[in-house]
């Protein structure tokens, strides 16, 4: 939801980067306040997972120009452990699978490193299990998830779950969601969503990355951006994405080649 | 006709970023006979007087052992796993007096019966030899009895093998053994819990233990064979040798654990035959010695055996830890399954080099096998050599090895979640051993090992 005087939680503006020494991202600009939904589409190879990651600090991405700030801060001087604890949240495309460490061990290391950066003592094991339970259920994921190794074995939709999961503890004051969409069943579709839009709230924002209209059927975004060749092309509202649905990505191509 | 061969990796692998993985040139130590040395080991080894079969077991090895010499790394078996430093040492026979009182860190909470050792000698106030089902015998060699001689005497010393140079001096040198006999369909509840200490008050000893397993028809046992120090650090040399007969449809669940100390030297050999049927799953866990060596040979004699062989090796410091396997395979329709695991840190040397032989006869063999590592450090080194032989034309074999650091992205992720950078290596190195870990069927002893991973994270 759009918010009078909300308070600006992303500001990104001429940002470029490169991977590899190919230049990936070339002047984007972005403003996201609290309590709004972005969703960015794109053709394939336009940057939209590279940005992402940028904004979660991969390592492999090289920031060549331009700055983010995020509610303040400038967002390039923090290692992406200290962005997390910060209230920046990654859903990953492909979450990695982390044989060994079980899931429940992973997300209670994960929260009290927030938790500490926030002064808070840790939470003890039985709290924590209580935690997890009450929101396994906005998931509808079985606890015996929780007994299993970090998405060892999980389908795709279970991992995507598990991503939301991972997010509904952290309580992000931003999550970005990066094709979370892709590969999965209307079922798992309508899970992930709705707990999206459950998490979602005035004090937060989601930006979405998607290279489908189908994902904002059931996430309502207030803006929608087109990205292409490194930049945001075409700015509008969900109407847009309907608009891209039934055209394609040229006519914006074009548009911008003219 | 079908034959699936993935990744194959019959050469040495090599790391252009961490650490180093190729061949070393030798430097080969001239100051020694290893000839001599080899005879001077032998003329330590103790008499047996009133066991003539034992004698003439011990004779034959003996004269195995006078035409043959400490490997060098000249040979191809040794060519990275340097025993100059063992020969370096002058080894005695440890003293008879060296006892313990009472050693409570070696009780397995979940064993029914313990059988201890300690310097090669059985120590029977140490043990615990009760608790056991009807029939069944876990003793040493005098404790045996009559009716069980015979299939000691046909099987101890008689594993294709056996000529092979540390397992010739080990039979050579046998006085007394650790002897486990399952009788048909009997199937034992608790894990055997079968200890070898050593303790060395100061002086460099050497001992051989001895481990013979009979698993007759149908029966089921799971066992948990352990090697450590039992006292202050101290420089002491382990040979050892455990045959395992799994008998037809029996099922064998082996743990083996060696944590000696890090000056140790220790070599050990597991020998294993599986009949029809039979189901053999070994976890082995390498963590001691300065120079380790774990030799493990699976010989399927009949068909459709299943054999799991999982390994986990962790060596730091200048330490080289060295696994070489065999699973050779003899009839139709068998299954292996073999993941091999190294963790190499500082300057330590991992090696591995596992062979799968599938004769012309075990036609529709299905077995796997993954050899993967982890350089923590750039100065640490590994060598993978997985080996596939395949005579049979209708079989499906795979086989494959890496050698990595740590993953970029497995490591973003976790950073990605708020956990630091370090804590973040540190956390999927644990997992990297722990998923070898978690096969051990008995609990206690995963925590321990968990516990172990911990602390020495902890300090590192």
């Amino acid at each position: 939801m759009i918010c009078d005087n909300a308070e600006l939680i992303l500001s990104v503006k001429d940002l470029t980067a490169n991977v590899d020494g190919t230049q990936i991202l070339k002047g984007l600009n972005l403003e996201i306040k609290a309590g709004e939904v972005h969703a960015i589409m794109g053709p394939n190879g336009s940057g939209k997972s590279t940005f992402s990651k940028i904004l979660a600090g991969h390592p492999a991405y090289e920031v060549t120009g331009g700055e983010i700030i995020f509610r303040g801060q400038n967002l390039l001087e923090l290692e992406p452990e200290e962005r997390a604890r910060s209230g920046i949240f990654l859903a990953f495309q492909y979450p990695l699978e982390i044989p060994g460490v079980s899931n429940l061990d992973f997300l209670r290391v994960s929260y009290n490193a927030k938790r500490k950066h926030e002064g808070l003592e840790e939470m003890d094991a039985f709290d924590f299990d209580d935690l997890v339970h009450e929101k396994l259920g906005l998931l509808k994921m079985d606890a015996e998830f929780l007994d299993r190794g970090v998405n060892e074995g999980f389908s795709g939709g279970e991992k995507k779950r598990n991503e939301i999961l991972q997010m509904a503890l952290l309580e992000p004051s931003l999550g970005i969601l990066d094709e979370i969409d892709s590969g999965l069943d209307i079922d798992a579709l309508r899970i992930v969503a709705s707990g999206v839009n459950a998490l979602s709230n005035e004090n937060n924002a989601m930006l979405l990355v998607t290279h489908y209209q189908r994902l904002l059927d059931y996430i309502t975004p207030d803006y929608v951006h087109v990205m292409a060749n490194g930049r945001i092309l075409e700015t509008g509202t969900k109407e847009l994405a309907l608009e891209l649905e039934a055209k394609g990505y040229d006519w914006i191509l074009e548009g911008a080649a003219a | 006709m079908t034959i699936e061969v993935s990744t194959s990796t019959d050469s040495i692998l090599t790391n252009p970023e961490v650490g180093t993985a190729k061949v070393s040139t030798n430097k080969l130590s001239t100051k020694v006979d290893r000839a001599a040395y080899l005879g001077n080991l032998l003329s330590l080894r103790s008499t047996v007087d009133n066991l003539p079969w034992l004698q003439e077991l011990r004779d034959q090895a003996a004269a195995i052992v006078q035409e043959l010499a400490i490997p060098s790394t000249r040979e191809e078996d040794w060519r990275f796993t340097d025993l100059s430093a063992l020969v370096a040492h002058t080894w005695q026979q440890p003293d008879p007096a060296i006892d313990l009182k009472a050693c409570d860190s070696i009780v397995l909470p979940e064993a029914g019966c313990r059988l201890v050792f300690m310097n090669g000698v059985f120590k029977s106030h140490l043990s615990k030899l009760e608790d056991l089902p009807a029939g069944v015998f876990v003793g040493n060699l005098a404790q045996l009895p009559s009716d069980r001689l015979a299939a000691v005497q046909a099987a101890l010393g008689h594993q294709t093998g056996a000529e092979e140079v540390f397992t010739a001096l080990n039979t050579a040198s046998l006085t007394d053994a650790a002897i486990v006999c399952i009788p048909r369909n009997v199937a034992v509840e608790k894990p055997i819990h079968l200890v070898f200490l050593s303790r060395t008050a100061g002086t460099t000893t050497i001992a051989q233990p001895r481990c013979l397993v009979l698993a007759e028809t149908g029966s089921a046992v799971t066992l948990v064979e352990e090697y450590s120090s039992a006292d202050a650090p101290g420089t002491y040399f382990t040979n050892a040798v455990t045959e395992v007969v799994v008998g037809d449809n029996a099922q064998v669940n082996h743990t083996r654990i060696q944590w000696e100390n890090q000056q140790a030297f220790h070599i050990g050999k597991t020998a294993v035959s599986q009949g029809r049927d039979a189901r053999y799953t070994c976890t082995a866990i390498s963590l001691g010695g300065q120079v380790s060596r774990h030799h493990f040979e699976v010989y399927s004699q009949g068909e459709q055996t299943h054999s799991q062989l999982m390994g986990l090796t962790i060596v730091d410091g200048d330490r080289t830890a060295d696994t070489h396997s065999l699973i050779a395979f003899s009839k139709p329709y068998c299954t292996a399954t073999q993941v091999n695991k190294c963790i190499a840190d500082g300057k330590a040397h991992g090696v591995f080099n596992g062979r799968i032989y599938v004769p012309k006869l075990a036609q529709q063999t299905d077995a796997s096998q993954m050899s993967r590592n982890l350089l923590l450090s750039s100065k640490a080194r590994i060598d993978t050599k997985p080996q596939l032989e395949i005579v049979a034309d209708n079989v499906k074999c795979a086989h494959g090895a890496t050698v990595s650091q740590l993953e970029d992205d497995e490591v973003f992720y976790l950073q990605s979640r708020g956990i630091g950078a370090d804590a973040a290596r540190k956390l999927l190195t644990f997992a990297f051993a722990t998923e070898i870990i978690n096969q051990i069927p008995v609990a206690s002893l995963r925590q321990s090992l968990t516990q172990m991973m911990r602390d020495r994270q902890a300090a590192s």
